[in-house]
């Protein structure tokens, strides 16, 4: 073993030699993993195994890379680059024989979850989780409220949530965020906790919010008519019959991450006269200049809209909050929708974050979103 | 600080902390007390936990409600109010494009190194320019404000004579006033309409949050933490004036930026020769005719960028 060829975080466990095993376990239990020093971050796994790979999704590495062995010491490594206020979702892959599992990383316990599971997350220094993500016993919980809607235009039943913020009064009224993939924003991006306290904080106005949910996702998300005349000729006169919203475009918003950021934005092309504001996270905005989309899959439904807006840009809304991670395949097409959004006479705000297509760089980048669409009285009110 | 004729209490936020009675308590007030909760807008009379904390010695003066009967009441003045109020609005906006260079300015020149004469000259002549921005708009509301006075003459409208008349009455069973906090524009506006301030008398005043501010001669805005756009505190307008020489500003440590030694000593020397008080839960800044003294939770921001405690005067 020559100790010099090893991490820097790893060479103090072998700087007398081979660490026996307690030495081993000591430093385990010592250590936070991933080993994170300045741009360096060192994955380590213990154990018996033929192979150890990362899984991870990071846009212009390779998707599987594989930890070095450590002889003699159940060791295993591997060091990659990891720049500043990062944040990256990772799983391993562990081979023993004809045997290949992903597994979360047993030596870290920070996890990310989603529709799928959960995934290992590594952070880069000076990634912080956002304090306004976290539980705040001061803010006033707002309350959620479910009910199924039959929709001629889905022809299904469309289950809607329906979030009232803390104080909810009949006699005011109030702006409406219609969000896509609802229920996943709820679980997964700490929706309501983040509405609560940016309203707690003055930071965005007190708002209704209908949380949708997609029946067959990659279909109905995927610039599809039904799903546009259900948004706008269904939900949107029933949400306004039935709540005090103040029923002008300008507080109407349209939210939605991947897949549901192109059902937002193709609502609001179907109908540009109805919504003043979107949100639109690492949406699938898949485009071609030339050619065939080298996209396969559901997303390749989406080109040809994508292509017709750029095409001819309309302004579809007053404002628009467009973000991405920088670690995502999506990042060229996010992007390009800001120029486009732009010449079309649209105010866009585009932030890049350093992490991946998730539901918690979806989450960290609300506050900026909301309070950018929405700004709430946090100048004028002091209780 | 400039003596008032009457006890004021400028308080900390009272939600998490209310304080309010054990401050009355201590001033030897055990009286009814009117209630002015305008503030909280359509919610004004969701007063129960104010109510129970005075065991029920609360008046209710319900002005956000009697402000909105007279808009009811003589359409004419809410057309001219509401025309008013965009023409504040827009002329807000202007001066914060204004303010926000003038400050960055300063702010630069602040963090320069170097302390030398020319610097030091750069640096007073900044703040200067500031200051004369925040007089001169103050200067244009209040031609605004005589502008409406004049043409409209509110005081002498019926509607408005018919409130102010039961405001009185009310507040004749009083020894005191509570003002609340909430959205200190419209308080502020309520305030002025029916003249409080007129009416005060030498009742003790207790205000807290927006209802310290809307009480001090000059209203102050500040939102350190803003996600977009400039974040420098700006003067929304005249205050009451009910206390002089102070700028209260409650949830200090929430709102403002308190490590940048910068950002406190601009505040400080910006506003001088008035006190910039921060109010914190628990803070209870009391004016006396003869001097004022503060509690735990109220500090003054310095010149030299500190938060320092308050002592007595």
């Amino acid at each position: 073993m020559i100790t010099a060829m090893l991490p820097a975080a790893l060479r103090p466990l072998f700087a007398m030699g081979p660490p026996n095993p307690a030495a081993v376990e000591d430093f385990l239990a010592r250590s936070r993993f991933p080993l994170v020093h300045g741009t360096s971050c060192t994955f380590v796994w213990h154990g018996e195994a033929d192979a150890v790979s990362l899984k991870h999704w990071i846009f212009g590495l390779p998707q599987k890379q594989s930890f070095h062995r450590i002889e003699g010491a159940d060791l295993w490594y591997l060091q990659l680059e990891l720049p500043p206020q990062s944040r990256i979702e990772y799983k391993l892959e562990v081979v023993n024989g004809d045997e290949a599992v992903w597994i979360e990383d047993p030596l870290n316990p920070q996890r990310a979850r989603d529709p799928y599971g959960a995934n290992s997350v590594a952070y880069g220094e000076g990634y912080e989780t956002p304090e306004w993500t976290q539980p705040n016993s001061e803010s006033r919980p707002g309350t959620l409220e479910e009910v199924w809607r039959p929709s001629p235009a889905l022809e299904r039943d469309a289950r809607l949530t329906v979030y009232l913020p803390a104080r909810f009064r009949r006699t005011r009224k109030y702006p409406l965020l219609i969000v896509h993939d609802g229920h996943d924003f709820l679980e997964y991006a700490s929706l309501r906790t983040v509405l609560d306290n940016l309203i707690h904080r003055l930071e965005i106005p007190e708002m209704v919010v209908a949380l949708t949910d997609p029946g067959q996702r990659l279909l109905e998300y995927a610039n599809f008519a039904p799903h546009a005349r259900f948004i706008a000729d269904e939900l949107v006169p029933w949400l306004e019959s039935r709540f005090p919203l103040t029923g002008r475009p300008a507080d109407r918003c349209l939210m939605g991450a991947s897949m549901g950021a192109v059902a937002a934005l193709s609502t609001a092309v179907r109908y540009p006269d109805r919504f003043g504001r979107l949100l639109l996270e690492s949406g699938s905005f898949a485009f071609t200049d030339i050619g065939e989309s080298p996209r396969r899959g559901p997303i390749e439904s989406v080109v040809g809209f994508v292509n017709a807006f750029r095409e001819r840009p309309r302004k579809v809304a007053e404002r628009a909050f467009v973000s991405c991670g920088r670690y995502e395949s999506l990042i060229v097409e996010n992007r390009s929708l800001v120029p486009t959004l732009q010449s079309a006479g649209m105010e866009v705000r585009y932030v890049e974050a350093r992490d991946g297509h998730n539901w918690e760089n979806w989450r960290d980048r609300l506050r900026d979103g909301l309070t950018w669409l929405y700004p709430g009285p946090m100048w004028m009110v002091y209780e | 600080m400039k003596a008032p004729a009457r006890i004021v209490a400028l308080l900390g936020p009272q939600r998490f902390h209310p304080t309010l009675r054990d401050v009355m308590t201590s001033l030897g007030m055990q009286g009814r007390v009117a209630a002015i909760t305008a503030g909280w807008q359509e919610r004004e009379r969701e007063d129960q936990d104010l109510r129970d904390h005075l065991d029920e010695r609360t008046v209710n003066l319900e002005l956000y409600a009697r402000g909105e009967r007279v808009a009811q009441r003589d359409p004419e003045l809410a057309a001219a109010h509401h025309a008013r109020q965009d023409r504040v609005r827009r002329l807000q906006e202007l001066y914060r494009q204004r303010l926000a260079f003038a400050l960055d300015a300063c702010a630069v020149l602040a963090r320069a190194p170097g302390a030398d004469a020319d610097l030091d000259h750069e640096r007073r002549a900044a703040r200067e320019a500031v200051r004369a921005l925040d007089a001169a708009h103050l200067q244009r509301l209040r031609e605004i404000h005589a502008e409406f006075e004049s043409r409209m003459k509110p005081a002498e409208r019926e509607a408005v004579i018919h409130e102010r008349t039961e405001i009185a009455r009310l507040m004749d069973s009083t020894d005191a006033v509570a003002i609340a906090g909430g959205h200190v524009a419209v308080l502020l506006n309520r305030l002025r309409q029916f003249d409080i301030a007129g009416l005060l008398g030498g009742r003790a005043v207790f205000a807290w949050s927006a209802g310290a501010m809307a009480i001090a001669e000059h209203v102050v805005l500040f939102y350190d933490l803003t996600p977009h756009g400039s974040s420098w505190p700006e003067v929304l307008d005249e205050g009451l004036g009910v206390v002089k020489g102070v700028v209260p500003l409650p949830h200090a440590r929430r709102r403002l930026n308190l490590d940048d030694r910068v950002r406190v000593s601009l505040m400080a020397s910006r506003f001088e020769p008035a006190m910039c008080a921060a109010l914190e839960d628990g803070a209870a800044l009391v004016v006396r005719p003869d001097g004022w003294s503060a509690g735990e939770g109220a500090r003054r921001l310095s010149q030299a960028g500190a938060v320092e405690p308050l002592g007595v005067a």
